[in-house]
């Protein structure tokens, strides 16, 4: 962990921090929410809310697709695992996230064959390796790793392999920020906008933001200075009187993402008519299946899977977290029954959650970092 | 698994026209540039790496300003690596 002194762009953050205070109106309350969990975690790791005026909060959002799983679905994909003849390959966040009868680690110590992987082509050679067990692919994420799994069943397809599946419970961001922006108990000034899904969906899918919702956005680096730099964007298009979409990480992000990468997925999934978000509920057109041209390839043709929908714990309050109503430690288990070694709620699961991010992170107050930016 | 990692391009994989041998903090293991087949990476190029795929094509400043910051994570890169040295793909 930086602490806020060593950290090598102090007097860079400082300015900008100081340019931020003039933008801001006095007495108004201003609310950005970051949408990307990365970002998130760079907000606490560097104690930037610690930079900014008091009277500008951020905002949590929704943007860890482990975060969101719906426990039905961790349900679902345990039943699946749980087969003699399946070996249940996904990511590593995957592992400890809860389902309603335990997690993968639960599922894995009473004899599941569950592998994780780094890939979901290191999936498809363990397939090809094991002709005779059936290798399902347990796939999450956003727009970032959708293109992944549709190039990787793109892949099956042309090699004939017939014992691969995916079990798909790819998210798209779109649906989950307009859901927020419906929600009738969040108010916000602007958005934060994540930068690695934007290199595959591009800068134009947001542009509803500003034309409907009357609220900015920016496309956001993962550095502290991309953070601040953004805030700044976001104060001056209010200053202005301006509302639209810009690219702070157009080093990174093309304003129209990848086009390669969106075909790829539009070729072998499309949207789900609804999906259950943790916490936010049953959001429309907001996930991928796999289109019938691909019915081979998808586990829940394959397998039966039971489906239910499972109530997220009463003492968890995820829900209210991601939709940025409450932060990490205003829920009522925070740090004592959940942590991130025994997570009831998701966000304390992944790295990139906003209960895990502040729970490494938190050990900054806003006085001693206040003193250290003294 | 969010968080795009980059790496630098060491060669092209003559067999596996869409995948190519990639350098990520001193671990080098095969990559898909399939995704950027319009303007495909060369050696000395730096990509970002989501999953095993190169999504897109950064400079090498941003590519090492990306690093330093991902080291700072701490605990969630390193496991992203252990992951990757793990990782066959071909």
């Amino acid at each position: 962990m930086r602490f806020v002194d060593e950290y090598r762009d102090a007097a860079k953050a400082r300015a900008l921090a100081a340019r931020i205070a003039q933008l801001c109106e006095p007495g108004r309350q201003y609310r950005f929410m970051e949408v990307c969990g990365g970002h998130t975690h760079t907000i606490y790791q560097h104690g930037l809310a610690d930079y900014l005026p008091e009277n500008i909060t951020l905002v949590h959002g929704p943007g860890c697709p482990v975060c969101v799983i719906p426990m039905g679905r961790v349900d679902d994909a345990i039943h699946i695992a749980s087969r003699p003849d399946v070996i249940m390959t996904s990511f590593g966040d995957m592992l400890r996230v809860p389902g309603g009868m335990g997690s993968f680690l639960d599922a894995k110590a009473a004899g599941a064959d569950i592998r994780m992987v780094y890939s979901p082509l290191d999936a498809l050679a363990i397939a090809r390796a094991e002709p005779d067990r059936r290798v399902v692919f347990l796939a999450i994420g956003f727009e970032t790793t959708a293109p992944s799994t549709a190039v990787t069943v793109q892949r099956a397809a042309e090699e004939g392999v017939t014992n691969f599946s995916v079990f798909c419970n790819h998210v798209t961001i779109i649906p989950g920020i307009k859901a927020i922006l419906d929600s009738p108990d969040l108010r916000l000034d602007g958005f934060i906008g994540p930068g690695h899904v934007s290199t595959v969906i591009g800068c134009r899918p947001y542009e509803f933001i500003p034309r409907q919702y009357r609220k900015p956005l920016v496309v956001a680096g993962f550095e502290p200075l991309d953070l601040l730099q953004s805030v700044y964007l976001l104060l001056r298009q209010l200053a202005d009187g301006r509302c639209e979409v810009e690219n702070q990480y157009a080093r990174v992000v093309p304003w129209d993402g990848n086009p390669a990468a969106l075909r790829a997925v539009a070729d072998v999934m499309t949207l789900r008519p609804y999906f259950e978000w943790r916490g936010l509920g049953f959001i429309s057109h907001s996930a991928l299946r796999m289109r019938d041209e691909y019915a081979a390839y998808d586990a829940e043709r394959i397998f039966p899977v039971p489906g239910v929908r499972v109530a997220d714990p009463k003492a968890c309050q995820c829900g209210e977290v991601l939709k940025g109503v409450l932060k990490p430690w205003e829920c009522k288990v925070f740090g004592t029954a959940c942590t991130p070694e025994t997570p009831i709620g998701t966000c304390m699961v992944s790295s990139e959650g906003a209960c895990a991010a502040y729970y490494n992170f938190g050990r900054f107050t806003r006085e001693r970092v206040k003193e250290a930016v003294r | 698994m969010c968080l795009g990692i980059p790496g630098e391009v060491v060669e092209l994989l003559p067999n596996h026209p869409d995948l190519a041998r990639v350098e990520v903090s001193g671990v080098r293991r095969a990559v898909n540039i399939g995704l950027l087949a319009d303007e495909p990476p060369q050696p000395g190029d730096w990509v970002l790496i989501h999953v095993g795929f190169a999504m897109s094509k950064l400079d090498e400043t941003e590519a090492r300003a990306t690093l330093d910051f991902l080291a700072g994570v701490g605990q969630a890169y390193t496991d992203e690596l252990d992951a990757l040295r793990r990782s066959n793909i071909e």
